[in-house]
């Protein structure tokens, strides 16, 4: 099998595996090889579907000795096999590298055999990569589970990041729909690395110069909507992934139909794609914004709300506190302001010492007052013009995603608003709509 | 503040040069119209007064800079250097004026209108560096890689060192066709320098090879069920897309992923 074969398939089975930032580690050349790598990542190109792309994400093989449902490559489905052999794939990697095609290398495998002699075929690519290249660029490594730990002690060693997929956010999902996982086999290895990480901290302290163990950290994917998990569950999971095993990332899937199982959603099922974003706008607000997940949701609102992001969801519901005033509110309060980012808020903090801050003024340093203008006050002034109608606000909060999809997927249920007719709102069915946490 | 006199700085377009215009400006105690480059055509009606670069004047100012306005008033000049702002010589002096007035607060001034354009420009001049780092693509030969781009602003002195440090045993360069530069490494020296013309080699076989290899996991890796050429355009506008492997296709009608 010629390699654009063995590329197309081991890239094609890999590429349901979102995580592909080059992030979290920032790392000069040692002089004698080829690449770095920069704490911010660098996406190289954007796929078809708006997918960042910045590492080779491949799969060494394609060949698996499990069968799990949601999985393309599992041992029950039809599919042609394919396995790069180290040599093949560091070459590749390094000819991509050198054009400036990626980062690095994102390396993933089936099970061939059995966990071990995957893991060992891994690492000695990785050798290949940077004992013989001196290869400085990023790599990530997923941990195979049921791996022996001095293997995986292994691959950490070379890999800037390692992840194992929790995939399924419960044990009850799990057990029926990947029978030979179980969440204690996914969790074991997810805690053998971060304590080795933990230690590892303790070794570079004492000497600066150990040997670095995944230094960008590790990180986990989950998948959304294969099975009936709510919003609230898979956040509270990630939350206390993130504290547990202090992961850097938490990624989700929609979940694409590549299997008939009864278990799963039909074969037609559209991607759950409104639902993965505002999973990750929660996520980000969990991260950097200092919000708690009971904040977003609670057992009674297990869902997000698919019209407006979740930070404008939570305002809405906290009007109370609002509207804030910008030339005092603290930072953390800034940053609670739908439309108002962390750019935006630091530059509202360094701009308003020099100065009182107008509207003017915060249009002028790049804030963006469309969602904003309805919660803040400048100067002691709403914005001039503003009359808050109904209508209007309703217009500028809700997204663009979220009226694509009321236009696609909610027609009935939020019919009677007559959002797409000039027919005027009242003020108790806006608040009610956009209050809603469903 | 000086007062606005009728004539225009000409001067030969070096960063000296203009810091020589800066001390003519601030000795005769007056701001020019406008402050361009003597081969630039001409915009106005008033009179020119050609400004010879002065090494020792310029070097005065340049040490003048970070003592009274701060370290990043002289980053904000160098960069506003670069970008492709129009008048942009004209901002810089009256950002000068004003910083060595009110000294190192000018900076957080976000709101001032100078300060606010020539934080835009640097912000676009870095955005685009960025790009840069994102989406050259080099094509190799036995012996050296390199790599046309098409920027608005200069970058190369912004993106060198990132190569530099990314490939420090290769010999590569890049061609800025825009400002007819170019970036020339080889093992341990680097140099940018004015290049008018410069034409990439035809591809060799394994060069081709791997053109075509990465063209086929960019049409792989897509999800087809996701497809969203809106936001791959947010993040990839299409005026980068020219020099790129994966949109330079030899001629075949209906690839996914294909320039559309
Ligand atoms: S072990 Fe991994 S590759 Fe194999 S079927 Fe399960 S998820 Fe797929």
């Amino acid at each position: 099998m010629d390699l654009f074969e063995k590329l197309k398939i081991l890239s094609d089975s890999a590429k349901y595996d979102v995580a592909c930032t080059s992030s979290g580690v920032d790392r000069k050349n040692g002089k004698d090889g080829i690449g770095n790598a920069a704490a911010c990542g660098i996406c190289h190109t954007f796929s078809a579907d708006g997918r960042c792309v910045s590492l080779l994400k491949v799969l060494l093989t394609n060949v698996c000795v499990y069968d799990c449902a949601y999985c393309v490559n599992r041992r029950s489905n039809d599919l042609p096999r394919a396995a790069f052999t180290p040599r093949e794939l560091a070459d590749l990697t390094i000819e991509f590298y050198r054009r400036n095609y990626i980062e690095g290398l994102f390396l993933s495998s089936g099970v061939m055999k059995n966990p071990d002699y995957t893991c060992e075929q891994m690492i000695k690519t990785l050798e290949i990569l940077r004992n013989e290249y001196r290869f400085f660029g990023y790599i990530h490594a997923k941990a195979i589970p049921g791996a022996d730990e001095a293997l995986l002690q292994r691959l950490g060693m070379l890999a800037d990041r390692m992840s194992v997929n929790i995939e399924l956010p419960s044990q009850k999902s799990l057990n029926r729909l990947a029978p030979d996982k179980s969440k204690t086999s996914i969790l074991k290895p997810m805690g053998f690395i971060s304590g080795r990480l933990r230690e590892n901290k303790r070794e570079l302290i004492k000497y600066q110069h150990a040997p670095k163990f995944v230094p960008a950290g590790q990180s986990t994917q989950m998948i959304i909507g294969a099975t009936p998990d709510t919003d609230y569950q898979i956040l509270n999971l990630s939350s206390a992934l993130y504290q547990k095993y202090r992961l850097k990332r938490v990624f989700f899937s929609a979940y694409m139909p590549v299997s008939t199982n009864p278990l799963l959603p039909a074969a037609d099922t559209p991607p759950p794609l409104l639902r993965e974003h505002r999973l990750y706008q929660a996520d980000w607000l969990l991260r950097f914004y200092g919000f708690k997940a009971e904040e977003l949701l609670d057992e009674e609102h297990p869902h997000f709300n698919p019209l407006i992001d979740p930070k404008c969801n939570w305002a809405l519901n906290h009007m109370e506190l609002f509207p804030i005033e910008v030339q005092t509110a603290p930072y953390e309060m800034l940053l609670r302001v739908p439309g108002i980012g962390v750019t935006s808020a630091k530059r509202i903090i360094t701009a308003r010492k020099a100065g009182t801050l107008s509207y003017a003024g915060l249009k002028k340093i790049g804030v963006v007052l469309k969602r904003a203008q309805y919660f803040i006050i400048a100067g002691g002034k709403l914005a001039d013009g503003l009359h808050i109608t109904q209508d209007g606000m309703l217009r500028s909060l809700i997204s663009q995603q979220g009226l694509d999809y009321v236009s696609r997927q909610l027609p009935q249920q939020y019919e009677q608003l007559s959002l797409f007719s000039d027919h005027k709102i009242g003020d108790m069915e806006v608040r009610a709509c956009l209050q809603a946490k469903m | 503040m000086f007062a606005g006199k009728n004539v225009v700085y000409e001067y030969d377009g070096t960063f000296d040069g203009f810091f020589s215009c800066v001390f003519e400006s601030f000795q005769n105690k007056e701001t020019p119209v406008d402050i361009r480059r003597f081969d630039q055509p001409q915009q106005t009606l008033d009179p020119a007064r050609f400004i010879a670069t002065n090494a020792s004047h310029a070097a005065r100012v340049q040490k003048a800079i970070p003592q009274k306005i701060g370290r990043g008033a002289g980053l904000l000049v160098r960069d506003a250097f670069l970008t492709f702002l129009p008048q942009k010589e004209l901002h810089m002096l009256r950002f000068l004026q004003a910083g060595f007035a009110a000294g190192p607060g000018i900076l957080r001034n976000l709101t001032d209108d100078t300060v606010c354009t020539l934080q835009k420009a640097q912000r676009h001049l870095y955005n685009e560096s960025h790009r840069f780092k994102q989406f050259i693509r080099f094509s190799a030969t036995e012996k050296v890689l390199s790599a046309v781009i098409r920027p608005r602003n200069q970058v190369l002195p912004l993106i060198a060192p990132h190569f530099i440090d990314r490939y420090p045993l290769e010999s590569f360069l890049i061609y800025d066709e825009t400002n007819g530069m170019a970036l020339v490494y080889r093992p341990r020296q680097a140099a940018i320098i004015p290049v008018d013309n410069f034409v990439m080699d035809q591809p060799d076989e394994t060069e081709q090879m791997y053109r075509q290899l990465w063209r086929e996991y960019y049409d792989t890796i897509a999800i087809e069920e996701r497809y969203n050429p809106k936001c791959r355009m947010s993040h990839m506008p299409k005026r980068y897309w020219d020099n790129m492997t994966e949109f330079c296709r030899p001629a075949r009608p209906g690839l996914r992923g294909a320039a559309r």
